[in-house]
C-alpha cells in the first residue's frame, strides 16, 4: 500500500519533533528513516503508526485519509525498539494477540489463530520455541517474536524503530540479511528508523536522511553518498573533511591560493571531499597545500591530520607505502588535491571533477 | 529528486483531531478514577483521622489539655519515650549490621536469613507478646530463675522494650537492604582501593549512600515503637503510671468511658502519625534527587 | 580469618563480614527465633491429643474462622482499590496527588489503638457514619462488618504499595504495542496490563491478609468480642492468657504462627515464580 505524508508537522511543548514534512512511499518499498537522535525520525514513524497525533498535514494509507483513525483502526505492524513483547505470554500467544483481540464477527477462531501463529513462526524461523516466555529468548529471537506479531495482522505498513538497536554486532548483521530476505519474500511496505547509516545504505530501496526535524534528502544509497544533497547529509554519511573556500572567476581558493581545482560562483562557499578520495601532489605542484599534524596508521591505509592555512584541520587517507612512511612525518609539508568533492554555498551545489 | 516527494503541497493545514494517546484512558474515566479514589480515601482513612481530633477537642480546650498533663498521662508518655529510645536505636544498628552482610557479601543462606528478618511482620502482635510471656513469664521457661534472683521482665519495662524490638524488628533493614543490594560493592571497592580503611569507607561511602533510607527506616521505626499496642499490651500488666505506655492509656480510658481524654491522648499519637508522614513526604519532595540518586547508583 | 578460603561464601575485599553476620545472627536469634521457638516448644509439650483438642475447640475454631473469614474480605476489598489507587497514583497528574500519596501510608503510621477507638466512634450507632446506617438497618460497630472496616484500614497500603513500583516499571511501549495490534483500551487493560501485574497483586493481597489476620489493636475496640461471633483469634489469645490458662493460648497462637509461615512462604513462592517467569517482583 503506497503511503503518503503531506506536509505533517508534530511539536511537543513548542519544541518542532517533525517540521513540514512530505514523503510519499511506494506500495512494496522498504525506506530507513536515517538521522542522529534529536532528528526526529522516531517520532515521523510514530506519527505514521497514529501513536503520536498530528499538529499539521495528513497522512494517507492508499486514497484513504489514516489521519483521522485511530492506532487500533490503522491496522500497521509496529516493531518497538525493545520488542514490547507480553511477558506473561508465551510465544504463540504473543504472536496471536493481535487476531485475538479483533471483534468476534473477524474474529479467526481459536485453531486458526494457533496455526497462523505456528505459520508466522516457521516464516522467522523459531518453529518449536511456540511454548517459550519472552523472558527465555534471546535478543534476535525476541526480535523476530515481534517481527512475527506485528505481521500477523496482515498489516498496511511495517514500522520498525531501531530494528537492531539493542542487539549485538554479530546478530545484528544476521538479521539484517535475513530481514531483507524476509521483505523481500513478503512485500510489505516498510519502514524502519535507524542511526546506523551502513544499516540504511544496505538494507533499504530509498533512505530518508533526517536532521532537526526536516528532511534532508531522499534517494538510494548511491544517490544520498555520491551526490548527498546538503553539507549535514555529506558530514553524516560516511567520513567527510570541509574547508572554507572562497570561489573567484572560476577557480576555488584555498586559503587564499589557487587550488587547482575548479567551481564556478563567486563569494565563500565550503568545500567537502571523502578523506579517501585525495591524490597526493609532488612539491611545487598546484593543489591545497598543508602541514601534516598527526598521522595514524589504519589497517591498509594512513590517516593524516593536515593543517590547511594555519587553522583548519582535515583529514586525507594515503596509501601506506614505504617510501611515504618517511616522508609524512608530522610537520612536513603536503599537497594534496581531491579526487572528487562538493562546493556548499549559498546557491551552489552541484558536483564538479577536479581538472 | 523532486518527484520523489508528493505532487502537490498542501497549502491548507486543516485542523486535525487532536485524539487522545493510546495509552490512556479518557478524560471522564479519569476523573471518575480519580474521584472514586479521593471518595475511597476520604472515608477510610482522612474521616477517622478527623474524627480523632474532633472527639478530642469535644469537651474543650482545657479539658483536653487536663487529659494529657494528668500524672498516669505524662507517666504514659514518658514509658513511651523510654521504650522507643531502646527499641529504635537497637534495631537501627542492628538493621544496618544486617544489611551490610547481606548486600555486601554473597553467602549461602542468604535468602533464608532475609525471610526470617521479615518474620516479625509475618506474626500477630500478641504472638510476639505471648512469646516473652512463655519465655520470662511466672510459668514460663525461665519464669522461676528470673523469680529467684528477683528480676522481673513480663508485667514490667523489660517486657516492654523486647515486645516492642520484636515488633519493629524489620524495619530499618527491610528499608536498607533492598537499596544497598541495588547499590553493590563499586563504590566501597573504589575506596579501599584508595586506601580508605573498612571503618572510613563505612563511615564516609557505605553511610551517605543510604541515609535517606536509613532516616525512612528509623521513622517508621519509631511510629510503630510509640504506637504498638497488641504485643505491649499483653507483656505489660496494665499498671497505671508504672507499665503502662501511651496506647495502653488509651486503651484504659476508653474502656472508662473517658472518650474526650482517651481521644485527647490518642490525638498526641495521630500528631505523631501526622509529623512521620509529613517528615517523609518532605524528605522525599525536598530530597527527590538525592533519593533517585541513591536508587540509581 | 578472613584469607581463609571458605566455601560457603564467595572471598570478598569487603571488612566485616564475621562481625555484621554474626550479630545480625545473634540478635535475630535472641530476639525472634529463641521467643517463637519458646512458643513451638510449648506447644509441642501439650501433646498431640490435648493441642487438637485446644486447637479444635469450637470457640477457638469459630474465632479462627472469624478472622480469617473478615481478614480476607478486607484483604479482596483492598486488592480491588489498592490497584485502582496504584493505578491512579502512577498514571495520572492531578492536583492533590502528592497528598493522596503520602496519605496512603496513614495505617503504617497511626498507631492501631487510635485507629480502632476512631473508627469505632464513627460506626457506632450515633457515630457520623453510623447514624446513617442505623435507619437502614445495618450494623457496623460491634459486629464482624465493624471489623471488616478495621481490617480495611490497618492493611490498605499493602497491595498500593506492591503495585505502585511494578506499574511504574511497566512499559508504555506494552500498552501502545497492543494497540498497534488493534486492542482497544479495555482489551489492553484486562489481557496485558492485569495480567503483568497478577504477581504484584497478589503478592500485596498476601501481605494484607497476613497483616489483618493478626490484627489486633484497631478491631478489639469496634469488635464488640462476643464470644462465637465477634471475638477474634488473637483477642482469645489474650483472653486465654487473662485466665492464666497457657495451654490454650499457646494453641491458638501455634495455629496462627503456622497459618502465618505458610503464608510467608506463598509471598516467597510468587516473588520467586514471578521474577523467574517475568524478569521482576519485589
Amino acid at each position: 500500500m503506497d503511503i503518503v505524508l503531506q506536509n505533517i508537522s508534530k511539536a511537543f511543548d513548542d519544541y518542532p519533533a517533525v517540521h513540514d514534512i512530505s514523503l510519499a512511499i511506494r506500495s512494496g518499498e522498504l525506506i530507513a528513516l536515517l538521522g542522529p537522535s534529536g532528528s526526529g525520525k522516531t517520532t515521523l514513524l510514530r506519527l505514521i503508526a497514529g501513536l503520536e497525533f498530528l499538529d499539521r498535514g495528513r497522512i494517507l494509507f492508499g486514497d484513504e485519509d489514516a489521519s483521522a483513525k485511530s492506532v487500533q483502526e490503522r491496522n500497521v505492524g509496529f516493531v518497538f525498539q525493545h520488542y514490547a513483547l507480553f511477558k506473561q505470554m508465551n510465544v504463540a500467544d504473543n504472536v496471536g494477540f493481535g487476531l485475538r483481540v479483533r471483534p468476534r464477527a473477524s474474529r479467526p477462531g481459536r485453531t486458526e489463530i494457533r496455526r497462523r501463529a505456528l505459520e508466522l513462526l516457521d516464516l522467522v524461523q523459531l518453529s518449536g520455541l511456540e511454548k517459550r516466555f519472552p523472558m527465555q529468548l534471546s535478543g534476535g529471537q525476541r526480535q523476530r517474536v515481534a517481527l512475527a506479531r506485528a505481521l500477523a495482522i496482515e498489516p498496511a505498513v511495517l514500522l520498525l524503530d531501531e530494528p537492531f538497536g539493542a542487539l549485538d554486532a554479530k546478530v545484528r548483521k544476521e538479521l539484517r540479511r535475513w530481514l531483507r530476505d524476509l521483505h523481500e519474500r513478503t512485500g510489505h511496505t516498510t519502514v524502519f528508523v535507524t542511526h546506523d547509516q551502513e544499516e540504511a545504505l544496505e538494507l533499504a530501496d530509498r533512505v530518508v536522511v533526517m536532521n532537526a526535524g526536516r528532511v534532508e534528502q531522499v534517494g538510494t544509497a548511491d544517490d544520498i553518498y555520491d551526490a548527498p544533497a546538503s553539507p549535514f547529509v555529506h558530514g553524516f554519511i560516511g567520513e567527510s573533511s570541509s574547508l572554507p573556500v572562497t570561489l573567484s572567476g572560476g577557480t576555488i581558493l584555498v586559503a587564499g591560493r589557487p587550488s587547482g581545482l575548479v567551481g564556478a560562483g563567486a563569494g565563500a562557499a565550503r568545500l567537502f571531499f571523502r578523506p579517501g578520495h585525495v591524490d597526493l601532489l609532488r612539491p611545487g605542484e598546484r593543489g591545497i597545500a598543508g602541514v601534516v599534524t598527526g598521522s595514524r596508521r589504519l589497517t591498509d591505509r594512513r590517516r593524516l591530520e593536515i593543517a590547511v592555512g594555519g587553522s583548519h584541520s582535515v583529514e586525507i587517507d594515503v596509501p601506506s607505502l614505504p617510501e611515504t612512511s618517511g616522508v609524512l612525518e608530522t610537520g612536513s609539508e603536503v599537497v594534496f588535491r581531491p579526487r572528487e568533492f562538493r562546493l556548499y554555498g549559498e546557491s551552489e551545489t552541484a558536483p564538479r571533477r577536479a581538472a | 529528486m523532486a518527484a520523489e516527494l508528493s505532487g502537490a503541497p498542501l497549502r491548507i493545514s486543516r485542523p486535525v483531531r487532536r485524539g487522545r494517546s493510546a495509552t490512556t484512558e479518557a478524560p471522564a474515566v479519569r476523573v471518575a478514577l480519580v474521584g472514586l479514589v479521593f471518595v475511597f480515601l476520604g472515608f477510610f482513612l482522612m474521616l477517622p483521622l478527623v474524627a480523632v481530633f474532633v472527639e478530642a477537642l469535644r469537651g474543650g480546650i482545657s479539658a483536653y489539655l487536663a487529659a494529657i498533663v494528668e500524672p498516669d498521662a505524662l507517666a504514659a508518655i514518658r514509658l513511651t519515650l523510654i521504650v522507643a529510645a531502646i527499641a529504635v536505636p537497637a534495631n537501627m544498628v542492628f538493621g544496618v549490621a544486617a544489611a551490610w552482610a547481606v548486600a555486601k557479601f554473597e553467602f549461602k543462606g542468604k535468602s533464608l536469613l532475609v525471610t526470617l528478618i521479615d518474620l516479625p511482620f509475618s506474626v500477630s502482635p500478641v504472638i510476639s507478646g505471648l512469646v516473652y510471656v512463655l519465655l520470662f513469664g511466672a510459668q514460663g521457661f525461665f519464669g522461676p530463675f528470673l523469680d529467684a534472683h528477683g528480676v522481673e521482665i513480663i508485667f514490667a519495662v523489660p517486657g516492654i522494650v523486647l515486645a516492642t524490638i520484636f515488633v519493629t524488628f524489620p524495619f530499618v533493614a527491610r528499608e536498607l537492604i533492598p537499596l544497598m543490594q541495588e547499590q553493590g560493592s563499586g563504590d566501597e571497592e573504589a575506596a579501599l582501593s584508595l586506601g580508605a580503611s573498612g571503618f572510613t569507607t563505612f563511615l564516609l561511602v557505605t553511610l551517605p549512600n543510604v541515609k535517606w533510607a536509613l532516616l525512612y527506616g528509623v521513622l517508621l521505626c519509631n511510629a510503630r515503637a510509640m504506637g504498638e499496642f497488641g504485643a505491649v499490651s499483653v507483656v505489660s500488666g496494665h499498671i497505671r503510671g508504672l507499665t503502662n505506655t501511651m496506647p495502653l492509656h488509651v486503651e484504659i480510658l476508653y474502656n472508662e468511658y473517658s472518650f474526650a481524654a482517651a481521644f485527647a491522648v490518642a490525638s498526641l499519637l495521630a500528631l505523631l502519625a501526622l509529623f512521620t508522614l509529613a517528615l517523609k513526604t518532605f524528605l522525599e519532595w525536598r530530597f527527590a534527587g538525592a533519593i533517585a540518586a541513591e536508587r540509581a547508583h | 580469618m578472613r584469607g581463609r578460603a571458605r566455601t560457603w561464601r564467595k572471598r570478598s575485599v569487603l571488612p566485616g563480614f564475621g562481625l555484621s553476620l554474626g550479630f545480625t545472627i545473634a540478635y535475630l536469634g535472641l530476639v525472634v527465633l529463641v521467643p517463637l521457638a519458646a512458643l513451638v516448644i510449648k506447644s509441642a509439650g501439650l501433646g498431640a491429643a490435648e493441642f487438637w483438642r485446644l486447637a479444635t475447640d469450637p470457640r477457638t475454631l469459630a474465632a479462627l474462622r472469624l478472622s480469617f473469614g473478615t481478614a480476607l474480605v478486607a484483604a479482596t476489598i483492598n486488592a480491588v482499590f489498592g490497584a485502582l489507587i496504584a493505578w491512579v497514583l502512577v498514571r495520572y497528574r492531578f492536583f492533590g496527588r502528592r497528598f493522596l500519596d503520602a496519605v496512603i501510608d496513614l495505617p503504617f503510621a497511626l498507631p492501631t489503638a487510635v485507629a480502632g477507638i476512631a473508627l469505632t466512634s464513627l460506626y457506632a450507632p450515633n457515630g457520623w457514619v453510623g447514624q446513617f446506617l442505623q435507619p437502614l438497618g445495618l450494623k457496623v460497630a460491634y459486629a464482624p462488618a465493624g471489623i471488616v472496616v478495621a481490617l480495611t484500614f490497618v492493611s490498605l497500603p499493602f497491595v498500593v504499595r506492591t503495585v505502585e513500583p511494578v506499574l511504574a516499571e511497566i512499559d508504555r511501549e506494552l500498552e501502545e504495542a497492543a494497540a498497534t495490534l488493534g486492542a482497544s483500551r479495555a482489551q489492553t487493560m484486562f489481557k496485558v496490563i492485569v495480567p503483568a501485574l497478577l504477581p504484584a497483586l497478589l503478592t500485596g493481597f498476601a501481605l494484607a491478609l497476613a497483616r489483618a489476620v493478626g490484627e489486633y489493636g484497631s478491631v478489639i475496640f469496634i469488635a464488640g468480642n462476643i464470644p462465637y461471633v465477634s471475638e477474634i483469634a488473637p483477642l482469645l489469645i489474650v483472653i486465654r492468657l487473662e485466665e492464666f490458662d497457657y495451654a490454650g493460648a499457646t494453641a491458638v497462637a501455634a495455629v496462627m504462627l503456622a497459618i502465618a509461615f505458610v503464608m510467608l512462604f506463598v509471598i516467597n513462592l510468587l516473588q520467586a515464580w514471578s521474577r523467574r517467569r517475568f524478569g521482576y517482583g519485589s
